[in-house]
């Protein structure tokens, strides 16, 4: 049942632009063929998520981000222990880590897509500048998705 | 019991310490401390600002919108909610529990089972191991999963594989691993297909090897220091959960039961739909959270605890071999009828969660989980009441809803509302013990920590970062200057302020 694509969009609903990378998610569920594909959504990245690493052959984490100066940015991770482990809000190269440390193996090429992001308000709408945001991202991953090696993912890396 | 400390007879004369937030425990919470000249502890008190709001929110919501909404109250028992939610809807469907179809009953408790093991791996592993591994007062970077994955590896990972399988459980039934849907009025939206069981069926085995092995290194924990943990916080109360009618553990439905701390039955196999019969909930001016207590004792004498310790206090037996094995001998080790240790609350449960292992392994052998016949109809009421055990203890949602399906009045008693008084007196006999006449220091005040967390890492039904809240300490004197200040960041370093 495990598939070899796993896309992780995670961030809140109901917290404006945190939505970026769940409705990354929905934009993918519904227009891109998920035979090979595994989409995942959460809150917030968890020790647990380590686990969902196991048996892929490429990882995209999405994520919004306030700190992007580009519309987006899409960069390879590398494990590393930081000082998010203390919360049950992680980073995903500390996830990696956790994947280090469990496994006892290298983690699967996993790749961050941080989308800009302005507003995390409590009830908040996406904005509008986000929205657009989301567009262009939702249409480079779509181009990421239709070929899915690991050659092609680093030379699309901004 | 140190009730007397609840309140001081001369505040104006006391010193006052604030232990907010405190860490590790999702939500808010605050113990302050006052103080007298020679820092003995007068007065003690645990604060816990929990948003009652959401039952207004869903007031002039749709019924039908319920098992959905109401997950948002919690974090980490998302699924207790919607089931708890669903129970009361079916009334409102006119469905009663036994006129459920067996394949939605059984679906239910299969989701619930993997809500318990997911939240109680959680509870134990992630948020309380490091305090019964590494000692209450060690240092703040020790106390972590992730100090735990590096001293104990091989547990670390342990914990964190059940508690990602009972989120795979969650997810296999309800379609997602938190906020899924599933529990639908009189029923369930869908069925266990033959691969999603097989796939739950693959790792079983190992699961309830792990959560046998789990009780066994608590038990071992415990007995290494006996008095110390018998004694750590421990007070004699009453208990109440549900039961089967057999007198058997039940997670899922039940009758009420409540014993007191000798053993004896207070109440047994009531009707929890009357359940405002038995219990009242008393408001006090220092706090948002209610103090419920079981009527026919009253005020003073009704409060009780619920959650593990209570169940496992309260039941006559467990019907899964290797969890009922593990109750017998968590029974024996007290020498009264009932166990009163509040660290007890971590071994009663880690016997459930290997009970829920056990459970989770007879339902997938069970063909009722792969049945159609989902959704029980019948006719309209007005009036409904859901209860359910939840991993830290039982849960009320009672709706009463108009001639337009819309809710017009909701009352939910939460677990952590139960366990309030208990807790408190809890926090007082820690304060009491160990803190009076010693210098403040974070270790100490983590010890008040390690009592609530016993009971409950979730005091607000809010998601907060564990661990990356700074911690304050502050020490005032009673005209409210500050004389004192520990604040404890992020990154476990400690700073003197004042």
């Amino acid at each position: 049942m495990i598939k070899p694509i796993l896309v992780f969009g995670y961030g809140n609903l109901s917290r404006g632009d945190d939505a970026l990378g769940p409705l990354l998610i929905n934009h993918i569920e519904s227009h891109c063929d998920l035979t090979e594909i595994e989409i995942l959504t959460d809150f917030q990245l968890q020790i647990e998520h380590a686990l969902d690493l196991e048996h892929r052959s490429l990882v995209l984490f999405v994520d919004a981000s306030v700190a992007c100066i580009n519309t987006f940015d899409f960069s390879q991770l590398s494990a590393a222990r930081d000082k998010s482990y203390t919360t049950h809000a992680m980073s995903p190269a500390a996830v990696l880590a956790v994947y280090v440390s469990i496994k006892k193996q290298t983690p699967p090429p996993c790749f961050l897509m941080s989308i800009k992001a302005e507003s995390m308000e409590l009830g908040a709408d996406l904005g509008k500048s986000a929205e657009n945001n989301l567009q262009q991202a939702c249409l480079f991953v779509k181009q990421l998705l239709q070929e899915p090696t690991l050659n092609h993912w680093l030379q699309q890396t901004t | 019991m140190y009730s007397h400390l609840e309140t001081a007879k001369n505040p104006e004369n006391l010193k006052r310490v604030v232990v907010d937030p405190v860490s590790r425990v999702e939500g808010h919470g605050k113990v302050t401390l006052l103080l007298d000249a020679d820092n003995k502890i007068q007065q003690a008190r645990l604060h816990i600002v929990e948003f009652r709001g959401f039952e207004r929110f869903i007031q002039g919501r749709p019924y039908w919108e319920l098992p959905v909404l109401v997950q948002r109250l919690c974090g980490i028992c998302p699924v207790s909610h919607h089931l708890a939610a669903a129970k009361a809807i079916d009334q409102l469907v006119g469905v009663d529990p036994e006129n459920l179809p067996i394949s939605a009953d059984k679906l239910r408790r299969l989701l619930h089972f993997g809500q318990v093991l997911q939240s109680h791996a959680l509870h134990f592993f992630h948020l309380s191991s490091p305090d019964l591994l590494f000692g209450f007062e060690s240092d703040i970077s020790q106390r972590s999963i992730m100090a735990v994955l590096a001293a104990y590896p091989d547990l670390a990972v342990q914990g964190v594989k059940l508690r990602k399988y009972g989120q795979e459980v969650i997810r296999m039934v309800s379609g997602k691993r938190i906020h899924g849907t599933g529990a639908i009025p009189g029923g369930m939206n869908k069925s266990l297909s033959k691969a999603e069981r097989d796939y739950l069926l693959e790792d079983i085995d190992q699961m309830i090897a792990w959560a046998a092995a789990s009780v066994a290194l608590i038990k071992t924990v415990h007995e290494s220091n006996l008095p110390y943990f018998d004694d750590f916080a421990t007070i004699p109360t009453n208990y109440m959960g549900l039961t089967q009618p057999d007198g058997a553990l039940e997670l899922y439905h039940g009758g009420l039961r409540a014993k007191n701390a000798q053993g004896q039955t207070i109440m047994d196999h009531v009707d929890y739909c009357h359940y405002n019969d038995y219990i009242h909930e008393e408001v006090r001016s220092w706090t948002y959270m209610k103090f419920p207590y079981l009527l026919s004792l009253g005020q003073e004498e009704g409060w009780y605890r619920v959650g593990p310790l209570a169940r496992i206090n309260n039941c006559d037996f467990i019907k899964t071999p290797q969890a009922e094995a593990a109750r017998i001998t968590f029974k024996a080790h007290s020498p009264g009828a009932m166990v009163h240790s509040t660290l007890a609350f971590h071994w009663a449960r880690l016997i459930e969660l290997l009970h829920c292992a056990e459970a989770i392994k007879e339902l997938l052998h069970d063909p009722d989980i792969m049945g159609l016949d989902l959704v029980a109809k019948g006719e309209k009421r007005y009036e409904g009441v859901g209860v359910i055990e939840a991993p830290r203890g039982t849960l009320f949602h009672h709706y009463q809803v108009d001639e337009n399906d819309i809710v017009t009045k909701a009352n939910l008693i939460v677990s952590t509302t139960s366990n309030n008084r208990a807790m408190n007196e809890s926090v007082r006999q820690v304060a009491a013990e160990y803190l009076s006449g010693r210098e403040l220091t974070e270790p100490l005040l983590n010890n008040l920590e390690v009592a609530i967390r016993a009971y409950d890492p979730c005091l607000s039904c809010a998601t907060h970062a564990m661990g990356k809240m700074p911690l304050q300490l502050e020490l005032m004197d009673a005209n409210g200057q500050l004389i004192d200040k520990l604040v404890k960041h992020s990154n476990g370093q400690i700073e003197r302020l004042a």
